[in-house]
């Protein structure tokens, strides 16, 4: 049977009467909307890591805690337990991110943990650079009061941190570079310098550290720090200088 | 502690301490109580006209006119007092219009110049106006080739020749050369000029630091402080070779090199055994000698160049740096200065003074400049030289020992000034770049 024209257009409205009747229907019908559930307080989280600096190779330990969550993430661990520790072993710096959800929120919290780079039994694995950028990162400056060489009680403790790191890295050998101040005399600076320079060899040849591994040189007011004439300005130029030697 | 005094400077340098003045700064006087003699020099007549003859007769004129001034021991008759006609030989001169008023001059220098077939003619000749009998004191003629650089060492040398029969038989200096530390060319190289300035030469170009140069007493060699891959070395250059020459290296820093006046010795620091300490050392590198021994910083050895049997240095061993003399065997140990910030001794050529560099009011709330004092050794009496303002420092003794060289920033960079040893007369010679520790050759 061929449909004429006039009876499509009938089945066409039919069709579209009978559609949108059921639509409008099923509208009319609809329950009200479920309570919500009983609201639970948004979840709390902290993230620790101790230590939070370390070696290549070394190991720390996360410590997390979180309340009201119903699901705990840490980025690189997964799914974890709502509060708990873990000992990871990073090979670079990297933020550990912890995500605590619940119905009604989410909760980051994040701990840094430094990784420096790994003290160099295979010199092929690291480079002298870092080994100089080691050095430079480790080694603290000794500042001087005025015309004095003498290293102060608060630069005692600057130089057994020094010699600390000094003994772990046996190998490295450095030059300690005496400076002084703009004020005063060129020749005379010169030899305030190479005292500076030498008592602070001094002062870390009595912490134990080899007094071979050690040059000094002086560099009187030829190379400063900083080129103010202030007071700020000076103190910075009163130094004694580490310098990785290559 | 305070001394007023006043030091008289006579022709023979001998200084005569007389008595009390309400103040210590006072103006001394080079001859003072020993009348000037009154001397006029009227430009040198030319006897070519050329362009050419015209530059180096300024030149020449200029140059000896600034050597006679700036010798000290002349009073120079004003230009304007010179009678219409100037001699430019003896057959012109009439002296009777120089020895009277106005002029009143004592002694006349005069002469003339001239270029024939590319060298410099000049004939100079000094005339006592007192004496017309037998006025000619001095008769010179010189040849050379026509340059500019030698009409400035004919008029050297004719002033020499003055200042030598006019100034007791102490040779003048007006040949003399300077050596100094400039950083004009980016880096602090060793760099040679004339006693006036001139001739500003660059000597080292090791491209990193150089400082403290100091000529040998031949003048053959300038020993000065550099950096090098060991650490501060005493580096020899050649001024006969114009390069750098060997020189034994030692352990730790070294520096500020001193020649004895008889060329045999150096005197310098050296950090070699933990402290920086004084050592002697042969002038071939041989033989050395340590000095010093003491906690503090010991610097900047200067020799007694009358007897070779002294050195005078710079310590730190009580605190602030003083100076301090000793034999040169390192015994006999006396302080010379006794407070503030003492350093920079240069030692007289007549043993008896030296010049340094003194902050005496050193302290807080006593912002005292670093001026150029010289001190009487037997008495420890002093004399105050420089009196405007800046950081002065690194003084020098010129060989007649009438004049000082040193560095100041009083006009705000580091530059050269001479001055007579009383402190008058000062000149600026550098301005290009900064400039410091200017060494006065021997000779």
């Amino acid at each position: 049977m061929k449909l004429t024209r006039s009876q499509w257009f009938k089945v066409v409205v039919a069709l579209a009467v009978v559609l949108a009747v059921s639509a409008c229907g099923k509208k009319k019908a609809a329950p009200p909307p479920p309570p919500p559930p009983p609201s639970a307080p948004a979840p709390t989280a902290s993230l620790t890591a101790n230590p939070n600096a370390l070696n290549a190779g070394q190991a720390t330990t996360l410590i997390w805690k979180t309340d009201y969550a119903t699901s705990v993430t840490i980025d690189q661990l997964g799914k974890v337990d709502p509060s708990g520790s873990s000992t990871v072993t990073p090979t670079e710096s990297t933020t550990y991110h912890l995500l605590a959800k619940n119905d009604s929120g989410t909760q980051e919290a994040t701990a840094r943990v430094t990784v420096m780079p790994a003290p160099a039994p295979p010199p092929a694995v690291t480079s002298d650079e870092t080994q100089a950028q080691m050095f430079a990162q480790n080694m603290k400056d000794v500042f001087f009061d005025y015309d004095s060489y003498d290293v102060t009680q608060q630069y005692q403790q600057v130089l057994a941190a020094d010699a600390r790191f000094l003994k772990q890295h046996p190998n490295m050998k450095f030059t300690v570079e005496g400076h002084c101040d703009e004020r005063g005399s060129t020749e005379y600076n010169l030899a305030l310098g190479d005292n500076r320079a030498n008592s602070t060899k001094q002062a870390l040849v009595s912490l134990g550290i080899s007094g071979d591994r050690i040059r000094t040189i002086s560099y009187g007011k030829e190379k400063p720090f900083c080129t103010e004439s202030t007071e700020a300005c000076w103190a910075q130029n009163r130094r004694a200088h580490f310098v990785y030697q290559r | 502690m305070k001394r007023y005094m006043a030091i008289q400077l006579t022709l023979f340098l001998l200084f005569a301490i007389t008595g009390a003045f309400a103040q210590d700064w006072i103006r001394t006087g080079t001859g003072l109580g020993v009348e000037k003699i009154r001397l006029a020099a009227p430009d040198f007549k030319q006897v070519t006209t050329d362009s050419g003859t015209q530059n180096l007769a300024m030149t020449f004129n200029t140059t000896l006119s600034n050597d006679l001034q700036s010798a000290g021991i002349f009073d120079m008759v004003s230009r304007s007092f010179y009678p219409l006609s100037v001699p430019g030989a003896p057959q012109e001169v009439h002296l009777s219009d120089w020895g009277s008023p106005p002029p009143s001059a004592n002694m006349l220098a005069f002469g003339n110049l001239g270029v024939q077939a590319g060298s410099l003619n000049v004939q100079g000749w000094l005339y006592d106006t007192k004496n017309p009998q037998s006025p000619q004191v001095l008769g010179k003629q010189y040849r050379e080739a026509a340059t500019d650089e030698n009409a400035r060492l004919v008029a050297h040398r004719f002033a020499d020749e003055i200042i030598f029969r006019l100034g007791g038989g102490i040779h003048g200096i007006a040949e003399t050369k300077l050596y100094f530390v400039s950083s004009r060319s980016g880096t602090k190289e060793i760099w040679q000029m004339d006693y006036d300035g001139a001739n500003q030469k660059q000597l080292t170009h090791l491209g990193d630091i150089a400082l403290s140069p100091h000529v040998s007493p031949d003048g053959s060699r300038v020993a000065f402080s550099g950096v090098t891959k060991d650490g501060w070395q005493i580096l020899m250059y050649s001024l006969e070779l114009g390069r750098l020459v060997n020189f034994t290296r030692f352990g730790g820093d070294n520096y500020s090199p001193a020649w004895s006046s008889d060329g045999q010795n150096i005197a310098f620091s050296s950090s070699r055994s933990g402290n920086t300490e004084i050592y002697t050392v042969s002038s071939s590198g041989g033989n050395a000698h340590r000095l010093t021994e003491n906690k503090g910083p010991d610097v900047s050895p200067t020799w007694n160049p009358k007897t070779n049997a002294q050195i005078a240095w710079v310590s730190g061993r009580t605190g602030l740096p003083q100076i301090y003399t000793m034999a040169s065997d390192g015994t006999n140990v006396g302080r010379a200065t006794d407070q503030g910030y003492a350093v920079s001794p240069s030692w007289s050529p007549n043993g008896q003074f030296l010049a340094f560099a003194w902050v005496r009011h050193y302290g807080p709330g006593a912002p005292g400049a670093s001026d150029i004092y010289v001190m009487d050794i037997a008495s420890k009496q002093w004399v105050q030289l420089t009196h405007d303002g800046g950081r002065n420092d690194f003084p020098s003794w010129s060989p007649d020992g009438r004049h000082i060289v040193f560095q100041s920033n009083r006009t705000g960079k580091v530059q050269i000034w001479s001055m007579l040893a009383d402190g008058s007369e000062t000149r600026q010679l550098t301005t290009a770049g900064e400039n410091s520790q200017p060494n006065w050759s021997f000779k």
